[in-house]
Parts: structure tokens; sequence; C-alpha cells
């Protein structure tokens, strides 16, 4: 840039970096409230009896609740896909299908379908392909259930981000002599999923914090145990603040990172 | 020679709108020609009809004698022998310079990697910009990405190449960049269909010129007969308005 140098202090670059004030104003206060929340919380689990014996039945649910989420994710993602690519399909019939999937799930509440899903649906089903009922496992059921019920929200994620890329993609791309489906596949979803992918980070903390509605269909993952632990002792504090925790602890985590890869995407975009 | 694309009584609606209104227009091979007229008037429609963007409502294309309507007509076969530059370049941005220019050749001619790499980096170097192979579109100036795309459609081997507007979007000082690799092709004897408003570049690569105006071909000529002595009031018109400057 030609011209005689500016005063530093006038320019917007100095204040963010240089004035102390302004760093302090974008301080984030919450972190340090949340991290406090949890320290302490850390702290009472290794010295205080009560809450160390809540922890110890607790903790072991971790595996099964990370287990329905990534199961239940992994499902949705595939069903999500198929109902985006469902939506905007050029065929009347699967588009109809797609959108009554969608709109059927968004109109009920989530705990509602946890409970249809797993015990008249999949059951239903199941017995139709001679099944036996017994043979599907309530683990399995909640996982079917929460890829279900994600599945639909997703499928609105996929819709919206396969509409974000601009029409002229898919012209190039045919235009090349790639069928529908190529295009697809190579030019237009490796920008779509790229768009999306914190909003698809987003879903996968819901879920995770949902999985625990599958303590309804007794499945013993995290808030399962506690309840168990908070009937058979009566420590309902202790029981509760435990899983208070480790859900926070875990769902902070991946907003952190989420944050953090979000910028990073924003960065690669420049 | 032979007829390269036949137009035949092409007419396209949008909804009520009649965007062209009976074209008939016959293009041998190797020949360049240059459509130009007033916004509005369909010659980017009819560019896009030969390689079936839209689907003409009534009327026919033949490439090569192939009736591109016919539900037979393998329209990806058709495609892959038209090349197509946009005036938004519509690179891939996900991809390299040098992906953008192998991707099309690796699914759609089923080339193996090292062939399709070689023929890519062959027409980056044709277009001028080797050097950028790794490059994405996003790190390319205007005219650079342009090229690219020439390149991309290029690497097809195809025997028609079709420029809608492709320097429209293009600072000035971009525009030559990309008209000489235009000059070149056709000097090779590409088969060429521009639509521009590149009157100088019309005049030095054209062999004849088509005016259209309103949905239909107003006058075809040879841009000397056309610049100097338009037959039609509405060529002169349009004529005196972008050859003032």
């Amino acid at each position: 840039m030609a011209g005689p140098e500016v005063t530093p202090s006038f320019s917007t670059d100095s204040r963010n970096r240089n004035e102390p004030f302004v760093a302090w104003r974008e301080f984030p206060w919450w972190l340090v409230a949340i991290f406090i929340f949890l320290g302490v919380m850390t702290y009472l689990i290794l010295t205080d009896e009560e809450i160390n014996q809540a922890f110890v039945f607790i903790f072991p649910g971790i595996t099964t609740t990370l287990y329905l989420t990534l199961g239940g994710f992994g499902l949705a993602l595939v069903f999500g896909l198929l109902a985006g690519l469902g939506r905007i399909s050029q065929n009347r019939l699967i588009r109809n299908i797609a959108i009554t999937y969608v709109e059927f799930i968004r109109g009920v509440p989530t705990l509602v379908l946890i409970l249809t899903l797993a015990f008249v649906i999949v059951p239903a089903v199941s017995a139709s392909f001679g099944i036996d009922n017994r043979d599907v496992s309530i683990e399995l059921r909640a996982i079917l259930a929460l890829a279900i019920i994600y599945g639909a929200f997703l499928a609105e994620i996929f819709r919206a981000g396969i509409e974000s890329i601009s029409k002229g993609q898919m012209e190039a791309a045919r235009s090349l002599g790639m069928t529908t489906r190529q295009a697809m596949q190579y030019i237009i979803l490796p920008q779509a999923i790229r768009n999306i992918s914190p909003a698809l980070g987003n879903d996968f903390i819901a879920m995770l914090k949902d999985s625990s509605l599958a303590s309804v269909l007794a499945v013993r993952e995290l808030t399962q145990r506690s309840r168990l632990h908070a009937g058979s002792t009566f420590r309902f504090p202790e029981a509760y603040l435990v899983i208070v925790f480790l859900y926070l602890a875990m769902t902070i985590t991946l907003s952190l990172l989420l944050r953090w890869y979000e910028r990073r995407l924003r960065v690669g975009e420049r | 020679m032979n007829d390269m694309i036949v137009i035949k009584d092409l007419h396209k609606y949008f909804g009520h709108i009649e965007a062209v209104k009976g074209v008939d227009l016959t293009i041998r091979q190797g020949e360049v020609v240059i459509v130009i007229g007033p916004s509005g008037s369909g010659k980017s429609t009819v560019l896009r009809c030969i390689n079936h963007l839209e689907t003409p409502t009534s009327g026919g294309i033949y490439i090569e004698g192939v009736h591109l309507e016919d539900k037979k007509t393998d329209i990806n076969a058709v495609r892959a022998e038209v090349g197509m530059v946009f005036q938004q370049f519509n690179l891939f941005p996900h991809l390299t310079a040098l992906e953008n220019v192998t991707i099309a050749q690796r699914l759609v001619r089923k080339r193996d990697k090292a062939e399709a790499e070689r023929i890519g980096m062959a027409q980056l170097e044709r277009v001028g910009i080797p050097e950028k192979a790794n490059a994405y579109p996003r790190q390319l100036s205007g005219g650079q990405q342009q090229r690219v795309a020439i390149a991309r459609s290029l690497a097809m081997n195809p025997k028609i190449m079709l420029f809608d507007e492709p320097t429209s979007a293009l600072d000035p000082e971009m525009i030559k960049e990309v008209l000489d690799v235009m000059l070149d092709l056709a000097k090779e004897g590409m088969t060429m269909v521009v639509v521009t408003h590149e009157m100088g570049f019309a005049r030095a690569a054209a062999d004849r010129m088509v005016f259209m105006d309103g949905g239909q071909v107003v006058e075809i000529a040879s841009p000397e007969e056309l610049y100097n002595n338009p037959q039609h009031q509405r060529t002169k018109l349009f004529l005196s308005k972008i050859l003032t400057h």
C-alpha cells in the first residue's frame, strides 16, 4: 500500500491485538464457569465417598451411551443422505415418500417416537421378516429408533447442503459427459458435505444427549444407570450430578472441537 | 466438409415465454461460428440446447447425424464429444486444476490415472498454466480459471467446443489471455460455436457470424459483410450500438 504509515492506535487491527481491554471483553468467561463446575465435580468424585460410589456405578454406562450414539449416528447418516436425495428427486413417488418420512418424524415428540419404534414398529417389521421379536436386542432397537429419528433431521441438512451448491457445478459436470449419479458423487456431494459438516457435528452432539432417552427402554446407558443408582440408594443429587458432569464433559469437548474445526474450514475458504 | 451440428426449427419455451422461435442452422466441421445479439435474444439458449443442458420444446438437434432428442441416444456419450465453457467458469472448487482436468477423463473416458494426468498436463501447458496444476481454483485469477476450464473440456478430446460468453465475467486485462487460447484453437481447426461480444476476436476467428434477435436468426454473414454491409435494420442498429467505441 502506498501513502504514509497510519498511526497504529487508530487501525482496527492493533485494537484487537494489542489493547488488553478488548481482549478481556472477548475472554470466554462462560468457558471458565463450565470448567470450574467440571473441576469441582472431578474433585468431589475423587474425594466424596457417596459421589464416588455413584460415579463408580454409573460410569460403565458410558460405553453403551457411546455405542448408541455412534451406531445411531452412522445409520442416521445413511438414512439422512438417502432421504435428502429423495427430497430433491425428479421422481414424484420417491420425493413424496421422502417428504412423508421427514414430516412424519418431525411432527411427533422424540420420546413418543422412541417408544413407538422400539415396541411397535421394530417388532412388526421383524415379524414380517420371520424374525423372533425377542432376538432383536433392546440396544439395537434403541439404535434403530435414534437413527430413524435423526435420519429425518439429517435429510433436511443434506438437502439444504446439496441445494447450496450452484447449478453451474451440475451443468459443468454433465456437460463433460458425467451421469447425474457421477456428478452427485464426485462433484456435488463432496462440496455439500464440507459445507454442512458443522451442522452434522451439531446434530451428533444433539444425538449424544438424546441417547439418554433410550433409558425409557431400560437400556443401561448413563441415564438408566443413574436412575437405577438413585432408586436403590435414594442418593438423588449424587446420581444425577454425576451424569450432568459426564454429559457436559463430553458435549463441551465436542463443541470446542467443532468450533476449532469450523474456524479452520473458514480459513481454508479464503 | 461434413455437417457437424444441424439445428432444425428449434423452439424453446420457458413457461409462457418463447425464448427461441424457430432457429435453423448448420455448422460444418472445423467451422468457427460466432453468435451475437442483444441480451434475451436466445443465443445462449440455442448454445445450451446443442449439448442438451436445455431440452428443446420442439425441433431437433443433430450432432454428427445423431438426433439428441431421440430417447435411444446416450446423451452422456454425445456430451463427451461436445466441450462447453461457461461465463462463470464453473470449475470444481474442491479439486486442484489438474484434478479438474482429469476427473471427467477418468469417469467418462475411463482413462487410468497416469494417462489422464499426462493428457491433463498437456492441456494445461497448451493454455499456458502448467505451473498452476496443483493450485485450487480460488488461488487462480479469473483468466487462469477460465483457461483451466478450457483445458478441462479439451482434455476430453471433443469434436466441438461451445463457448457461452467466456470473457464476460473477466476483468479487462484478463480477456486477451483467454481469447488468445480460443484463437489458437480456431486456427487448429476445432469446430467452435461462440456466444460473445468481443468483436475484434470475432473478426479474427469467425468463418461466419450469426446475428440473433428476439429468438430468431436475423442474419448470417462473414464478419466483413456483417460489419461493413449489414442487410437488416436490426443488425445495423445493434452493431451501431456496440461498434461506436
